[in-house]
């Protein structure tokens, strides 16, 4: 298919075109978009309510000079996936949760919180999820900066 | 009324699974469900950076023993994303009729498990008969029961023989005629009908905001299938139709996944039929820097993968989502107001993965081994059909086993 034609893209950038920095089109059904995190949520809630956006995850990616995150929505009608991408300033990157919008995004979130210490602001349970409860505090195994546990 | 909290875990009552949950219970019902996960977190996504890019196919391959190939092909295709890798035909049919065989042993497995927690375990040994020689075509086109290595970027990497063809075709014929069968029995069985309908629903709603996948959604209505929604592999090659059913209670989970086992047999027969000649892979020099996205249709749900390369051999990062980790927090949706008895089946029904990878043996008390499956088939029906008999009572199902006996 087309991308021209995707209506949830288009329609994206109708919206929201003079509030997005970039909009990529890498292949047939794989666009990437640009946006600072402040619009982010708006976006995300366009996607989800208006085109039946599904959060597939959230990946987030420490590029050193900040935190990635990339909201990857697959619109099943359209054979697309759309993955919102923002960057976060180190060292204590925030973003608003989505948790309001759907529950999905509760584990995704605290997964987010957990490996790589990123904080959602309006999540109603942010609490580790994945690594056991005598894990150190602050301690993120997924920034680049983590070289291990000492072994005392 | 006096508010209890009663553990369930670290183990899963009915899968021997590590998972931890806390209910809170108002007498026998349900009020509150806490989950705690992470028991089994390997790092995985940290490990799979320090492995070049044709090594984490192998690695992948082992997040799950069960849906073991969803992973590594949901894995290449990213990076056939990423790079703009052109898979030829014949290595797009391959990865079909393995992915398809997988949802065939792995629905066989659940149905099975499902009737063992019920009580019903001559629907348990049924089932686990026909699954058996499913693994046996996979350890003829593949060289393994598990962990089939098949996937790798660009294509497979062993070839199929058409030799082999009519033993694939005729366990196929074999899985359809007994679970048409089966399917039967277990939709007219006023027992089963008691034990799931209308117990666990996951509305449609729920199904959506909780971003459920596979059988759970499509047991709400919802068509959700990345086979159609997003075709890899030679999905849009071949006829055939995504299962739904109304109802998002344990019942239509059952259904589906028995509904969906013939849709892939049938899958596998045609794609075996259709076969092209050709090559399996395209040759794979080097992975250039870039992003791509790659997922599959899992017998539990989508399996997504997110691979970023910075154009050295390893990948800079790795995103994996596998789909229990998507359909495990509906239980919040589906466990509360229900019965205690029912809390522990009803977070079965969603099928949450564990590996199987021990067989048994039966042996008696003067040291005799008592011999195969069909013994056990045996031994389990006449407990069964003693156990109704005293009670009165016969169900389609025990009718179903005598027509079979013999």
């Amino acid at each position: 298919m087309n991308l021209s034609k995707a209506v949830s893209l288009n329609e994206l950038r109708r919206t929201y075109g003079d509030r997005i920095d970039k909009c990529e089109e890498v292949s047939a059904n794989r666009a990437y978009v640009y946006l600072s995190p402040a619009v982010l949520p708006k976006v995300a809630r366009f996607l989800h309510k208006e085109h039946n956006g599904r959060l597939a995850t959230v990946t987030g990616v420490d590029t050193r000079d900040g935190i990635e995150l990339l909201y990857h929505f697959l619109h099943p009608q359209e054979h697309l996936f759309i993955t919102l991408k923002t960057r976060l300033d180190k060292p204590s990157p925030e973003i608003e949760s989505l948790a309001s919008l759907f529950p999905a995004a509760i584990w995704i979130e605290r997964e987010l919180y957990d490996l790589l210490g990123v904080t959602f602001t309006g999540h109603p349970d942010l609490r580790r999820l994945v690594l056991p409860d005598s894990w150190p505090e602050g301690v993120h195994p997924l920034r680049r900066d983590f070289k291990g546990l000492s072994e005392s | 009324m006096k508010r209890t909290i009663i553990p369930l875990g670290p183990f899963h009552p009915l899968l021997e699974e590590a998972e931890f949950f806390e209910l809170t219970v108002e007498g026998e019902k349900v009020v509150d469900i806490d989950l705690h996960v992470g028991y089994v977190h390997r790092g995985i996504e940290k490990l799979s950076e320090t492995k070049t890019f044709d090594q984490v196919p192998f690695l992948v391959e082992r997040i799950c023993g069960i849906c073991s190939t969803s992973h590594p092909l949901a894995y290449v295709q990213a990076v056939e994303d990423l790079a703009g890798i052109k898979v030829p035909e014949r290595a797009l049919y391959i990865r079909t009729i393995v992915a398809e065989l997988e949802r065939v042993h792995s629905h066989l497995l659940w149905v099975g498990l499902a009737g063992h927690f019920i009580g019903y375990d001559t629907l348990f040994n049924w089932v686990w008969k026909y699954r058996e020689p499913v693994l046996d075509v996979f350890e003829n086109l593949c060289g393994n029961r598990n962990h089939y290595g098949m996937m790798k970027v660009g294509g497979v990497r062993r070839d199929f023989s058409k030799d082999d063809f009519p033993f694939v075709h005729q366990v196929m014929d074999q899985t359809i005629a007994a679970t048409e069968m089966l399917t039967g029995a277990v939709m007219d069985d006023p027992v089963l009908h008691a034990r799931t309908k209308g117990v666990g629903v996951l509305t449609k709603e729920d199904a959506i905001g909780y971003a459920t996948l596979g059988p759970v959604v499509r047991a709400s209505g919802i068509p959700d299938d990345i086979r159609t929604d997003d075709p890899y592999a030679a999905y849009d090659r071949v006829d055939w139709k995504v299962v739904t059913y109304e109802g998002g209670d344990v019942f239509a989970k059952a259904a589906v996944r028995l509904l969906e086992l013939v849709e892939s047999a049938k899958i596998v027969k045609t794609c075996m039929d259709r076969l092209p000649d050709g090559p399996i892979a395209t040759e794979v020099r080097s992975i250039p820097a870039g992003e791509g996205i790659g997922h599959a249709e899992a017998p539990r749900g989508e399996v997504f993968h997110y691979v970023r390369s910075n154009g050295k051999n390893t990948p800079e990062r790795h995103k994996i989502r596998a789909p229990s980790y998507v359909n495990i927090p509906s239980f919040k949706a589906t466990c509360i107001g229900e019965d205690i008895a029912d809390a522990a089946l009803i977070s079965a029904a969603v099928d949450p993965c564990y590996c199987c990878a021990e067989r048994m043996a039966v042996v008696a008390s003067n040291g005799d081994r008592l011999g195969k499956g069909d013994d056990l088939v045996r031994m389990s029906r006449e407990k069964s059909r003693r156990l109704k008999d005293e009670l009165g009572q016969r169900t389609p199902l025990d009718k179903l086993g005598d027509s079979l006996k013999g």
